[in-house]
């Protein structure tokens, strides 16, 4: 990427991802207050320290709550996972290294850290997205805590608007993505195939095949204006420094 | 569903999201891919992220869509999210205004 060290890009995520975790923080504390009338304290904060992955926990507490046995569940959270597919997808030219530190890397994906660390043009910067993940995960685990020991305490997360945050929350980075050449129509497309598929399709299913109108992208050059021996990075413009953005923020 | 019914999906899920996470990274890491391929993989983020605007906000129980008290709060956010407010102002927003709406129309 740019002249900075990956120490310094691991540096500017953890910074871009310190608002992120607070939001991770009280969708913890909603999945905390949930899962433990489900599954008990315990269960609700292992199940958040070993699989980190916030849409998946609640479908599968959902249906384990309504009964379900523990395939339906699995299913659910495993299609709710299934668009970290593309999105490893799209990770993997930025990842270099040996296979297992590769395995890692990816681990590290969630949505907000992945989606601020596209660069455009098809790079990601891997050092920023770890950055950016670090102050969420230990958040996420102590809300889960939180909302599982407190959720008498606490109540109905719906009363204070906290199933609002999550759609926000993604709102907020769309809005940042939309500011990239072909976005909209992208965004657009992923929109309708969603609200199309909704009703007839299980859970998650609607956003992974959203990932196709990133097809997009294949008539994209035609659309562009294109600068001769600019190809290497065309987007240079776009690409946000981590401290110019906090700055504008 | 029993305690068994809870660890059990607890583990495979633990198991699945790692290997889903890594699978991209491990098959394809590190290769240069065409530059078509690059042009879709840059709008892949604007995709998914609608998507997910989409269900967090009109999906329902049972595979429905409904406009509720989420759909207001995420409106006000968009609004503050234009004025160009911090992410942090937009969700607070969201969620405030899911909540007032929640307690003035009883649902």
């Amino acid at each position: 990427m740019s002249g900075a060290s990956s120490r310094e890009r691991l540096r500017a995520g953890m910074r871009a991802g310190v608002p992120y975790a607070v939001a991770a923080g009280l969708v913890g504390v909603s999945f905390g207050v949930v899962a433990e009338p489900v599954m008990g304290p315990t269960a609700a904060i292992v199940f958040s320290a070993f699989v980190f992955a916030g849409a998946a926990q609640f479908a599968s507490t959902a249906v384990l709550g309504a009964g379900g046995g523990a395939l339906a569940a699995i299913i659910a959270g495993i299609l709710l996972n299934l668009r970290y597919g593309p999105m490893g997808i799209a990770l993997a030219p930025s990842v270099r290294g040996r296979a297992i530190r590769r395995a890692a890397i990816g681990q590290a994906m969630i949505d907000a850290s992945w989606a601020m660390a596209n660069r455009g043009g098809g790079r990601f910067d891997p050092a920023f997205m770890i950055g950016a993940t670090l102050p969420s995960y230990p958040v996420w685990v102590i809300g889960t805590a939180v909302g599982a020991l407190a959720g008498d305490v606490i109540g109905d997360p719906e009363t204070f608007g906290l199933d609002a945050l999550f759609p926000a929350f993604f709102l907020a980075l769309l809005v940042e993505e939309l500011k990239r050449p072909g976005a909209k129509g992208a965004a657009a497309i992923g929109a309708g195939i969603a609200l199309v598929l909704t009703p007839f399709t299980p859970p998650g299913v609607p956003i992974l095949a959203a990932s196709l109108g990133a097809l997009m992208g294949i008539w994209r050059p035609a659309a562009d204006p294109v600068i001769p021996d600019a190809g290497a990075e065309p987007e240079r413009s776009l690409i946000v420094d981590p401290a110019e953005r906090e700055q504008r923020r | 569903m029993t305690g068994i019914d809870v660890w059990v999906t607890i583990g495979a899920l633990t198991v699945t999201t790692a290997l889903i996470r890594a699978s991209g990274p491990v098959i394809l890491g590190g290769r240069e891919l065409p530059s078509r391929v690059m042009d879709v993989i840059a709008l892949v983020a604007a995709a998914l992220l609608a998507a997910l605007v989409v269900v967090e906000t009109f999906g329902g129980e049972d595979q429905t869509l409904e406009v509720d008290a989420r759909f207001v709060g995420v409106v006000v956010a968009g609004i503050v999210l234009f004025f160009r407010g911090s992410m942090l102002w937009a969700v607070g927003a969201a969620a405030v205004t899911a909540a007032l709406v929640r307690a003035l129309l009883g649902g």
